[in-house]
């Protein structure tokens, strides 16, 4: 489906990476935004609700980040496309209901605007440390879409691209950006409606007399009914049956984590996006992601003077993790070099899928600032003596 | 029937007529039919339902007139009524009024 | 009605059309007064002839939380205390939608306090229904914000000294245009009321004391919740209009019910449409919510 132009400001703009996810949702058809101020996240917000009357939107400041996280679901159960922004402690306080929002299967974007922590932290300053707190912030089992865009440009792009995986898959996706990204002001070139993919809500075509709220064919994802029309569905934040209703015991919990983990698993082909540069032959690979690729190139030409070869790998998508392709690497590579704002978080799963064959170097940074490049070239060097 | 004092059109209007059910199943026995029934109609049971509760059982049926307050404060859905429809000769249907 | 008598009667159960039959019974203990409640909801529905397939139940955590399990309606049973908010999203996705919360005291009040208090500032144009026991019943009984003071509960083994919440005060104080209180005895003003309250424009709130006999009749040595209805007969006093401020519930003193508060004013996107045309005129997009609806 093509996006609807109403909300698409064709163009080529000067504007920072929030206004960009802002631009972004409304133009993938979000016109529900449940907000809570909080630094530095609200600029998405406040695009949103300066535009959203002109393209029949809704903007909602909640009273709490429960709150928002909570009407963004039940906004997306009304059928209409919604999202929410927060950072730091507000998205601590949304996990519960972004578990709720994955348990019901829900399709919604939540997105991250990364700062320094824990705690109150570094309110104005980046940070990357809420990487695993994106994969395993709400309780129980579950997988998890985040996303990370190294720029104002790739914060439009992928919010389209956030809204189409969460309708394709049914669930609520992440947008892991980060202070850097969002407050940096580049050039952000808006296609026009009919260049840009919008995927519909997957509303049944079955009555309501044969309608179940959740049952799946090969691809494990359920339809959606259409809410005032009859289906008269049930659904619960409790473990459930194809039926909606609450099953407390050790079968149905098995038969429905293990589809709600395996409809992102075996499809994760389809979601995982990376990008490569000059891998082959390379002795060293940088693994990157959000602002800290961008901090990366210095290094990497730094690297390249001094003879090395050096490659690079920059995770768009975050969350599923590309096991298969580090673990292939991993095989052929002296080492990996791994940067992040956080003490080491992603760099966890690099290690887990090198599993040993090749050197996992992780670069780390505590927040409120990017790397010095030189301290990432030190680690190539390193990594390829 | 007694009254205080016998209404003028006594001989015109005609008492609702009630049919209890009682779903005994369903009954946990919480007794809000019986204490509640305003004409006495109701009573609780000695017998057992399958969930180990004693089900209310009807007293006397002719004395339900259908007023349903079983049925409305009833928590489990278990006890209803339906107005009996007697039509009688030369009786008038309806009460009005 | 014989021994041998067809445990299941021939005709159904009029509110079987309304009821997830499949789940009941239902999971509330003997004497608890939530049944009653839904069954006055049911029966406003039928009485107001609300279109059945416009209606949506939420609700959140707690016995009364599982209101949404047991209609047959579109029904969401969200987390705890977090009802609230989720309908205001719903209503506002989907305006033409009724959209009503059916949640317990700790759930609406404790919990998702905030939530309540912010709605109903907003006059979120939602129907909210609390079924108030005095605790936190599906954990075992601890104090909640509506415990009256001296009652025992398990985490106020010695009485609780915490002054509670007045809902309809509360609802009132921050701009609820339909409040009401009844028990679960005034089966038949509940229903009227749960009817208003669907009709209203606007946040409207209806409380219903209910008996809970496994946690707060056994803890207080109160008997059982049939001794709990005995008491409201016998200790509720009806008085429409009276002053909010006097609503307070003391432990097993008088209960004031009516209906408190019935006035018109603009609901939240009533206030959207109004500013966002002055401001904007023409461009201004009249917000409809879902393509769909």
């Amino acid at each position: 489906m093509k996006a609807d132009p109403k909300g698409v400001l064709t163009g080529a703009h000067y504007i920072d990476g929030n206004y960009a996810i802002a631009e972004g949702a409304l133009a993938a058809g979000c016109r529900f935004f449940g907000g809570y101020p909080i630094t530095p996240s609200t600029e998405i917000a406040e695009r949103f609700v300066q535009r959203a009357p002109h393209v029949g939107g809704l903007f909602i400041q909640m009273e709490d980040e429960m709150g928002s996280m909570n009407a963004v679901l039940g906004a997306s159960w009304g059928g209409v496309k919604s999202m929410t922004c927060t950072s730091g402690p507000g998205f601590s306080l949304m996990m519960e209901n972004f578990g709720l929002g994955l348990m019901l299967e829900t399709p919604c974007v939540l997105v991250n605007v990364q700062r320094g922590g824990p705690s109150t932290g570094l309110p104005t300053l980046p940070g990357q440390g809420d990487m695993m707190q994106a994969r395993w912030g709400s309780h129980g089992d579950y997988e998890v879409i985040a996303l990370a865009p190294d720029s104002p440009q790739e914060g439009f792009d992928l919010t389209i691209h956030a809204f189409n995986l969460s309708e394709r898959y049914r669930m609520p996706v992440l947008m892991m950006t980060d202070e850097c990204v969002g407050h940096m002001t580049e050039k952000v070139v808006i296609p026009s409606a009919e260049g840009i993919e919008v995927e519909p809500r997957r509303f049944t075509k079955k009555p309501p007399s044969e309608f179940l709220p959740y049952e799946v064919d090969e691809s494990l994802v359920p339809y959606a009914p259409i809410p005032g029309e009859g289906y008269r569905f049930h659904v619960s934040g409790l473990t459930h049956d194809e039926q909606g209703y609450p099953v407390i015991n050790a079968e149905a919990q098995d038969k429905l984590v293990r589809r709600l983990v395996d409809k992102v698993k075996k499809n994760a082909a389809d979601i995982c996006k990376y990008e490569e540069k000059d891998i082959d032959g390379a002795d060293v690979v940088v693994l990157s992601y959000g602002i800290t690729s961008r901090v990366v190139q210095p290094a990497v030409e730094m690297a390249k003077k001094k003879g090395i070869k050096i490659g690079q790998i920059r995770l768009i998508v975050v969350w599923p993790f590309p096991e298969e392709r580090i673990r292939e690497l991993a095989g052929s590579v002296k080492g990996i070099v791994v940067p992040e704002i956080n003490l080491g978080q992603m760099v966890l799963e690099v290690e887990r899928c090198a599993a040993g064959r090749c050197a996992t170097i992780l670069v780390a940074h505590a927040g409120g600032g990017v790397h010095d490049p030189e301290t990432i070239f030190q680690a190539i060097k390193e990594a390829a003596k | 029937m007694k009254f205080w004092r016998t209404p003028l059109d006594v001989e015109r209007l005609k008492v609702p007529r009630g049919e209890v059910h009682i779903i005994k199943d369903r009954c946990k026995g919480c007794g809000f039919c019986v204490e509640y029934c305003p004409r006495g109609a109701l009573e609780m049971s000695d017998e057992f339902n399958a969930k180990g509760y004693h089900p209310p059982r009807i007293t006397d049926e002719t004395l339900c007139v259908s007023c349903n307050l079983c049925e409305m404060l009833c928590p489990e859905f278990a006890i209803f009524c339906v107005l009996k429809e007697e039509p009688e000769p030369g009786e008038e249907k309806k009460v009005e009024g | 009605m014989r021994a041998d008598a067809p445990a299941k009667p021939a005709i159904e159960h009029p509110m079987e059309s309304l009821l997830r039959m499949d789940r009941i019974p239902h999971i509330w203990c003997p004497t608890c007064g939530i049944g009653t409640a839904v069954t006055a909801f049911a029966s406003a529905l039928e009485e107001n002839e609300i279109p059945l397939d416009s209606v949506s139940v939420v609700s959140g955590i707690g016995c009364t939380g599982r209101v949404a399990g047991y209609m047959k309606l579109d029904s969401y049973h969200t987390t705890h205390g977090r009802a609230v908010p989720f309908a205001v999203g719903l209503h506002l996705a989907k305006p033409s939608l009724k959209v009503v919360v059916f949640s317990g005291d700790g759930d609406l009040a404790g919990i998702g306090g905030n939530h309540f208090i912010h709605t109903a500032r907003r006059n979120v144009d939602i129907t909210v229904i609390c079924v108030n026991n005095f605790l936190y019943a599906m954990t075992g009984g601890q104090v909640a914000a509506t415990t009256p003071v001296s009652a025992n509960t398990s985490t106020s083994p010695y009485g609780n000294f915490e002054q509670p919440f007045n809902l309809p005060l509360l609802a009132q104080s921050c701009g609820a245009v339909y409040v009401a209180r009844w028990t679960a005895l005034h089966i038949r003003r509940m229903t009227k009321a749960f009817g208003e309250a669907l009709n209203k424009k606007g946040f409207s709130f209806v409380e219903v004391i209910a008996p809970c006999s496994t946690l707060y009749a056994r803890r207080n040595r109160l008997g059982t919740g049939l001794d709990l209805m005995k008491f409201y007969h016998d200790n509720s006093e009806i008085r429409h209009g009276a002053d909010p401020n006097d609503l307070n519930i003391g432990f097993q003193e008088k209960i004031i019910c009516g209906k408190f508060v019935d006035i018109e004013k603009p609901t939240f996107l009533d206030s959207m449409n109004e500013c966002y045309g002055k401001s904007l005129g023409e461009k201004y997009e009249i917000y409809e919510g879902a393509a769909h609806a």
